[in-house]
């Protein structure tokens, strides 16, 4: 093929005598992006966003987002004759007597699930690695941003079909807005058009649900993609690879058709779960009302930690000035949600400014490299987890025959031993880990092979580790350390002369101070006392 | 493959057998992209493995055309209209349209990892940041519109656009303010404290059949009712502080946390609303007399006034005043004497006001 085809060439004439897409398409069509199996996740939230578009603009076309009162006379039997909101008729109606409603219907819940999942592991990703450091700060809040929104945009779906179910988690969203110091009340006025439940709140969730948080979610997911395209991806330390240069497959054509594949791909497995996984069977609930519930009700898995949160509060409650302030609502809702958010939204910038770091950074950490960010960051996980299984006490309780009260009092306590135990296990794994490397490294890799040498002693040959291993293993950077040591004259340095100063400069030591320096091997004495449980002979083997 | 290369950067290629020391002079290639052979990093398939893998995307691209047509066919054949027809439906349509995104998948990714070269390509970054020259070009520039937008120098104008600016932003805030009435008393009552048409005390009726409640037939030690109010029975607002749970205890299981004057022979009506934040407590335990709210696990002790035993609640369940009306049906005596229901900010002590007022 010397020219392309007329059909292709025509239009990108015209287009580029129009608006220079040539000079567009030069710097691009060859775009490099490099590969690793963890930079896919943030495609599964990518790619379950535009199903969601797709699958919830269809179910638009008849849903009813109305809270007046209707008999149903549609197809489902077992609710014929009884009395319920246009919006529960209108979702049975979709389930029911639309060909490939329920389907819809299941690979929206499906893809909701997986979206917020994508996103959150996605993000575990990029903070392990450490790629949200400088240049890419912008996109790591932009990242949160719509982790959030994605969380308020799941809430107000949840809320729409006016189901049992549904509305059970409209009652307790209602109790935690009202519980507000000062304005709760009136918040909750306002959002429902008055007392609880009204007949306002669904229309509104609607267009919430329908329009605004999507089109918010939809710009900043452009402004992450654009800014990834601009900023280049990063890339896993390896051979040749450096934070000047980015290594691996061109945009056209493979990176293209990978990406496609792996849009059918998360596709079709959601397909799989909409066809074959039942979700959310609103019509087993039943209408909503305010009076009724169903034991053992749960809300979607990302509302879960909340949920565990509010399940693990005591019963506290003060009077302040004539006024009630609902600490056992009022923490739950906003804590653990705002250290999460707050914290995950500033770390960046504390990393910065524990370690003086301003670089640019492309070459992603091994998280072991970092054990300090790594620790704090199974730590947060440990936290989020038990709030979250706690969400789920009463089925735990239930399946495990574990007494009720028993499983919250664990969850109290380990709310906050948890943490602290995560953090440690996982440092010291961290320091475990990069001891591992550092043997390999100096040391090679055991061959299986069992030599006896003349004086009698057996040994087992260590051979050299593959170059692309050893290049990955060598990838790993020093941390900065702040400068602390005091001059000739005894005078620290400026920054650390306050109390904070101080602090920071301990808190940069403790964080950069690379305990396990690699040798690459050339450096006897650290063998002999890092590894004087080995039979001598190796080392022969490997210089 | 080090020290290379401006590919694709410079839209040239260096034509270089791999292993060879590159030429001095670049050869100007006409049709770089379709000659990848002796491109660095572009590392092509063998042609005999491509071939065969050629076939197997075939198959697939061929299931992909065969399960998409019965996507067509299934939406056809399959009606709904009855539970088991949708089910059938279902799982024709869903199943052939993951097949055929599966296949097509599948077959992507084939053709990429066998029929595409590998590719371990080098691009240069560069610095995000812009260069010196640009950033004191910019300064200048911006400096300069500045000063000859005027904006710097005339302060009455700069300081009436902000003014002009603040009541504009406040606008759309305004405009929010009809989205609901204020809040007014209205968490502090019931329609139990509002007597019926004909001015009589409103009787308790059994939720979802609407029967009135004769006091002498609930008479069962450790029979529980979910109670609504007459002439409410289907008005959400309404039902969402009005729902009740109605318990009947033997005298003696009765403590001091239940207000006696409130019940009627035993029987005791509180708040079904939970005072966490709001689900209907709707468990109760016969032999303990425990009502658990399912959301959040609160627990109250029926037998003592619903205060509470257990998990995030601050309050007791509010009990009802109850007695019976002429007929001997059971009526309430009056609204709560608290506000039901999750906590607010207005709510205040409630309970020690209500005990003001009743001494």
């Amino acid at each position: 093929m010397n020219a392309p085809p007329k059909a292709i060439a025509g239009p990108s004439t015209f287009l580029d005598d129009r608006i220079g897409a040539g000079n567009f398409l030069k710097r691009n069509l060859r775009k490099i992006f490099p590969d690793h199996w963890s930079f896919l996740l943030g495609e599964i939230a990518l790619y379950s966003f535009i199903i969601l578009l797709l699958t919830g603009t269809f179910l638009t076309f008849w849903f009813k987002p109305g809270m007046g009162e209707v008999t149903y006379t549609g197809n489902y039997a077992p609710l014929y004759g009884v009395r319920m909101s246009e919006a529960y008729a209108s979702a049975l109606h979709i389930s029911f007597d639309v060909r490939g409603g329920l389907l819809m219907r299941q690979i929206h819940h499906w893809s909701a699930l997986l979206f917020v999942g994508g996103m959150t592991v996605h993000m575990l990703r990029i903070f392990f690695t450490g790629a949200y450091r400088k240049p890419r700060e912008l996109n790591w809040i932009i990242g949160i941003l719509l982790l959030s929104l994605a969380l308020l945009e799941g809430l107000t779906g949840y809320s729409l079909p006016d189901d049992l179910l549904s509305g059970a988690g409209l009652r307790i969203t209602q109790g935690v807005a009202q519980s507000i110091p000062i304005v709760g009340t009136y918040v909750s006025f306002f959002l429902f058009g008055g007392e609880y439940p009204g007949h306002d709140v669904i229309s509104r969730f609607y267009s919430i649900h329908i329009l605004l948080i999507p089109g918010i979610l939809l710009a900043l997911v452009s402004a992450h993609m654009i800014l990834m395209w601009v900023q280049k991806h990063t890339q896993m330390p390896g051979k040749n690879r450096t934070d000047k240069n980015v290594v691996g497959a061109p945009f056209y054509p493979a990176f293209m058709i990978k990406s496609g594949a792996f849009f059918l791909f998360t596709f079709g497995v959601i397909a799989l779960l909409g066809t074959f996984a039942q979700i959310n069977p609103i019509w087993l609930f039943g209408p909503y009302t305010p009076a009724d519930i169903s034991a053992g009700s749960q809300p979607d898995w990302y509302m879960g930690f909340l949920e565990g949160a509010l399940r693990l509060m005591p019963s506290w409650e003060i009077n302040f000035l004539g006024h009630t302030v609902t600490l056992s609502v009022l923490i739950p809702a906003l804590v653990p949600l705002g250290l999460v958010m707050t914290g995950l939204a500033l770390y960046p910038f504390l990393e910065q400014w524990i370690t003086g770091d301003r670089r640019e950074h492309h070459v992603a950490d091994r998280p072991r490299n970092n054990p300090h960010r790594t620790a704090i960051g199974i730590s947060g996980m440990t936290f989020y987890g038990i709030l979250w299984l706690l969400g789920a006490n009463d089925e735990l309780s239930a399946n495990f025959h574990l007494d009720l009260y028993t499983t919250t009092w664990f969850g109290r306590i380990a709310i906050f031993v948890g943490p602290a135990i995560a953090y440690w296990v996982t440092y010291r794994m961290c320091i475990g880990l990069q001891r591992k490397d550092a043997e390999v490294l100096s040391h090679g890799v055991e061959s299986g092979v069992i030599k006896r040498l003349p004086n009698g002693q057996y040994i087992e040959v260590h051979t050299p580790p593959a170059e692309d291993i050893a290049e990955h293993i060598r990838g790993k950077k020093e941390i900065p350390v702040l400068e602390s040591a005091e001059d000739g004259e005894g005078i620290p340095p400026k920054g650390a002369r306050s109390a904070i100063g101080r602090l920071r400069t301990k808190m940069s030591q403790a964080y950069g101070t690379d305990r396990v320096p690699l040798t690459d091997g050339h450096h006897e004495e650290e063998h002999a006392e890092e590894h004087a449980g080995v039979g001598a002979g190796d080392r022969k083997e490997l210089h | 493959m080090t020290e290379q290369n401006e590919y694709p950067e410079s839209g040239r290629v260096r034509t270089r057998v791999l292993g060879t020391p590159p030429a001095d002079a670049p050869i100007v290639d006409s049709d770089p992209i379709h000659a990848p052979e002796g491109v660095p990093g572009v590392i092509p398939q063998d042609p005999v493995k491509a071939r065969k893998a050629e076939r197997l995307v075939a198959l697939l691209f061929l299931i992909t055309f065969l399960a998409g047509a019965g996507f067509i066919a299934s939406y056809v054949i399959f009606q709904v209209g009855s539970i088991s027809k949708t089910a059938t439906s279902n799982l024709a349509l869903g199943g052939t349209l993951a097949l055929a995104l599966l296949a097509l998948a599948a077959g992507l990714t084939v053709w990429v990892r066998q029929i595409m070269p590998k590719y371990n390509l080098v691009q240069e970054r560069h610095e995000m940041r812009s260069d010196d020259d640009t950033r004191e070009y910019v300064q200048e520039t911006f400096l300069q519109g500045a000063d000859e937008s005027g904006f710097v120098k005339h302060r009455l104008l700069r300081r009436t656009l902000l003014l002009a600016a603040a009541p504009l932003g406040l606008a759309p805030l305004v405009l929010l303010k009809d989205l609901g009435p204020l809040p007014g008393t209205s968490l502090r009552h019931t329609v139990w404290g509002e007597p019926t048409k004909d001015g009589k005390p409103r009787r308790l009726v059994v939720e979802g059949s609407g029967q009135p409640i004769r006091a002498a037939d609930f008479n069962s030690p450790g029979g529980i009712l979910s109670v609504v109010p007459e002439g409410y029975e289907e008005d959400l607002n309404a039902l969402a502080k009005a729902t009740l749970i109605l318990l009947k205890f033997r005298p003696e299981e009765l403590k001091s946390g239940t207000n006696l004057n409130w019940t009627h022979d035993g029987i005791v009506a509180y708040s079904k609303i939970c005072t966490h934040v709001g689900c209907p407590a709707a468990l109760y335990e016969q032999t303990t007399h425990h009502i658990l709210c399912p959301c959040h696990q609160s627990t109250f002790d029926a037998a003592d006034g619903a205060r509470v035993v257990f998990g995030p609640a601050a309050r007791p369940l509010p009990q009802l005043p109850i007695g019976i009306d002429g007929e001997g049906y059971l009526v309430a005596k009056s609204d709560f004497k608290v506000p039901v229901g999750p906590s607010f900010w207005e709510r205040g002590d409630a309970e020690a006001e209500a005990r003001e007022n009743a001494s």
